[in-house]
């Protein structure tokens, strides 16, 4: 009974593990495809497609804008929850509880809802379609991330280290960068990295909010109404890559800095 | 969280150095006026918008009731909540067994690299994920040209641009989601549960059904509701896999836009579709005790 158990538990895990590698195998093999479809036969190896997308600077382009719009997003995202997190967490303010329902809210809300609204807002206002546009909706979904990530992490025992420096006459300013920041390093890296990796990833509202430039997954998108074609295997390929490399990133700093 | 708000209380205590008054809201008023700015206002003027008509002129709620009268919006509605209820339904049946087996038989050392390579394709961009299911799918893609090189099919099956498509398309992201949670749900159980279970003469088999089950029921239902929320939003999946077949709401907002910039009509159903997502959650808020840490 339990070899039996054993071995359907094999065969089930690895039916699943075929499942979910299927379409990124695919993928990547067919991205070395010599010739111009994607499909069987595979007739490389070939490194013409990612040529191809080096060269292409509209892509090149789109990925500089991503990376820019991701980390400056990031950046005024984590600054504004952990600012209000840490306001949340260290004083009493009236009606606390529903400001901070407030400030989550749009976690609660779909991204094409929240690029609707944004789109029609900066159409009545006059804003015209921009990456900065694009860059402000992702600050919007990413601020109630970083909040609620570093106000979860706001506990009693940093409190004490803040009320010691104060009682030492350290200014606030003083108590925040060299207390504050330091000992909510780790959730402050984390919110930056989640809001990094949803930014780089988010399509409906860059889609939506810019025109001519414009950010990779909308670029990626244009590509698609070529059909299927080598080329988007390649870009594809290499932002999984790119990702793949973050995360490794990631795990190996939180698994530094966890103590055992 | 609770931690932190009790912390927020007690620390204006005599001794302390009080900072002063202003401060408090310098820090969080940054933060609300974003939220006030570019959350909350956008939907009031997406309200006001779905209550104009396209063509200029005063009040109306004729993009209301277009949606209640066209019977090809009701369509994509209904689409929409079949194709969500169908994924969760899927994606959960799939994904218990396999985070079941990453927790229980996989050897403790081994579990956390066989969870990071099941979760790994997550990592892929969105857009490109979709387009990858789009080549394993097509007329002579992958799974085709295997089928009919092995006999198995005459004709090349039509895959692409089908429901069938989009439901796996859904399925292959939420079925990672879902691993994700009750993997974390299971490991959370303490096994003295179980102990207590074998003790009192219960197989591993009633202790399953009786006791592992129920105690992860409540973080099914959170990742259940998860994926409909995140499934029934979702323009990318169904545009690039379904085609245009059959519409689902998302696909139908976006057309508004796309082909006769009509904002108030796309203002309306977004609406229209927020109020179902609200609807559910109220329906399920009582099985949705999200813990927090």
């Amino acid at each position: 009974m339990r070899a039996l158990v054993r071995i359907a538990s094999w065969l089930y895990a690895l039916a699943v593990y075929g499942f979910i590698f299927l379409p990124v195998v695919v993928l990547v093999l067919f991205s070395l495809q010599a010739t111009s479809f994607p499909i069987p036969p595979f007739t490389g190896p070939s490194l013409r497609w990612y040529g191809a997308v080096l060269s292409d600077t509209r892509l090149t382009s789109a990925l500089v804008n991503s990376l820019l719009v991701a980390v400056l997003s990031s950046l005024a995202a984590v600054t504004l929850g952990f600012l209000s997190a840490w306001g949340f967490a260290r004083f009493t303010l009236p009606s606390s509880a529903l400001l901070r329902g407030l400030i989550t809210l749009p976690l609660t809300v779909s991204y094409l809802i929240i690029g609707m609204g944004l789109l029609v807002l900066f159409n009545w206002a006059g804003v015209p379609k921009s990456l900065l546009a694009a860059g402000i909706g992702h600050v919007v979904i990413n601020l109630p991330l970083c909040f609620a990530i570093i106000y979860s992490q706001m506990g009693d025992h940093q409190i004490n280290i803040e009320r010691a420096a104060r009682d030492l006459g350290a200014p606030e300013w003083k108590v925040l960068l060299l207390i504050t920041v330091p000992v909510m390093a780790p959730a402050i890296f984390a919110g930056f990295f989640l809001s990094m990796t949803f930014s780089w990833d988010e399509f409906v509202i860059s889609f939506l909010l810019t025109r001519f430039d414009t950010t990779l997954p909308v670029e990626i998108w244009n590509l698609l109404r070529s059909g299927l074609n080598p080329k988007t295997n390649a870009i594809g390929s290499l932002v999984f890559a790119v990702s793949i490399v973050l995360v490794v990133l990631f795990e190996l700093t939180l698994l530094r800095r966890k103590p055992a | 969280m609770s931690n932190a708000a009790n912390s927020g209380r007690a620390l204006p205590r005599a001794g302390c150095a009080l900072p002063r008054a202003p401060l408090p809201w310098a820090l969080v008023t940054p933060a609300l006026g974003w939220t006030l700015l570019f959350f909350v206002l956008p939907f009031l003027a997406m309200g006001l918008s779905s209550l104009t008509a396209h063509e200029g002129g005063g009040f109306t709620l004729a993009n209301y009731s277009q949606f209640f009268t066209d019977p090809s919006y009701w369509r994509a509605m209904v689409n929409s909540l079949e194709v969500t209820a169908i994924v969760t339904v899927i994606s959960v049946l799939l994904a218990y067994p396999f985070a079941w087996i990453l927790a229980e038989q996989v050897p403790e050392r081994w579990q956390r690299l066989a969870l990071m390579l099941a979760v790994l394709p997550f990592w892929t961009s969105y857009v490109v994920r979709s387009y990858s299911w789009l080549l394993v799918l097509a007329q002579n893609g992958v799974i085709n040209r295997a089928l009919t090189s092995l006999g198995l099919v005459a004709e090349p099956l039509q895959l692409a641009n089908t429901r069938f498509a989009t439901v796996t398309g859904f399925v292959h992201f939420f079925v990672m989601l879902l691993t994700l949670t009750i993997f974390a749900n299971l490991k959370q159980l303490s096994p003295s549960y179980r102990k207590a279970a074998a003790d009192l003469g219960a197989g591993p088999v009633r202790t399953f059904l009786h006791v592992v089950l129920p105690l992860t029921l409540p973080g099914i239902m959170v990742g259940a509701f998860l994926t409909f929320v995140l499934c029934i939003g979702d323009y990318i999946t169904p545009q690039i896999l379904g085609g245009n077949n059959e519409l689902l709401m998302p696909q139908l907002v976006m057309m508004q836009i796309g082909r006769r910039g009509d904002f108030p009509l796309a203002s309306a159903l977004s609406i229209i579709l927020m109020a179902v997502v609200t609807v559910a959650y109220l329906a399920c808020a009582r099985w949705l005790k999200i813990e927090r840490a």
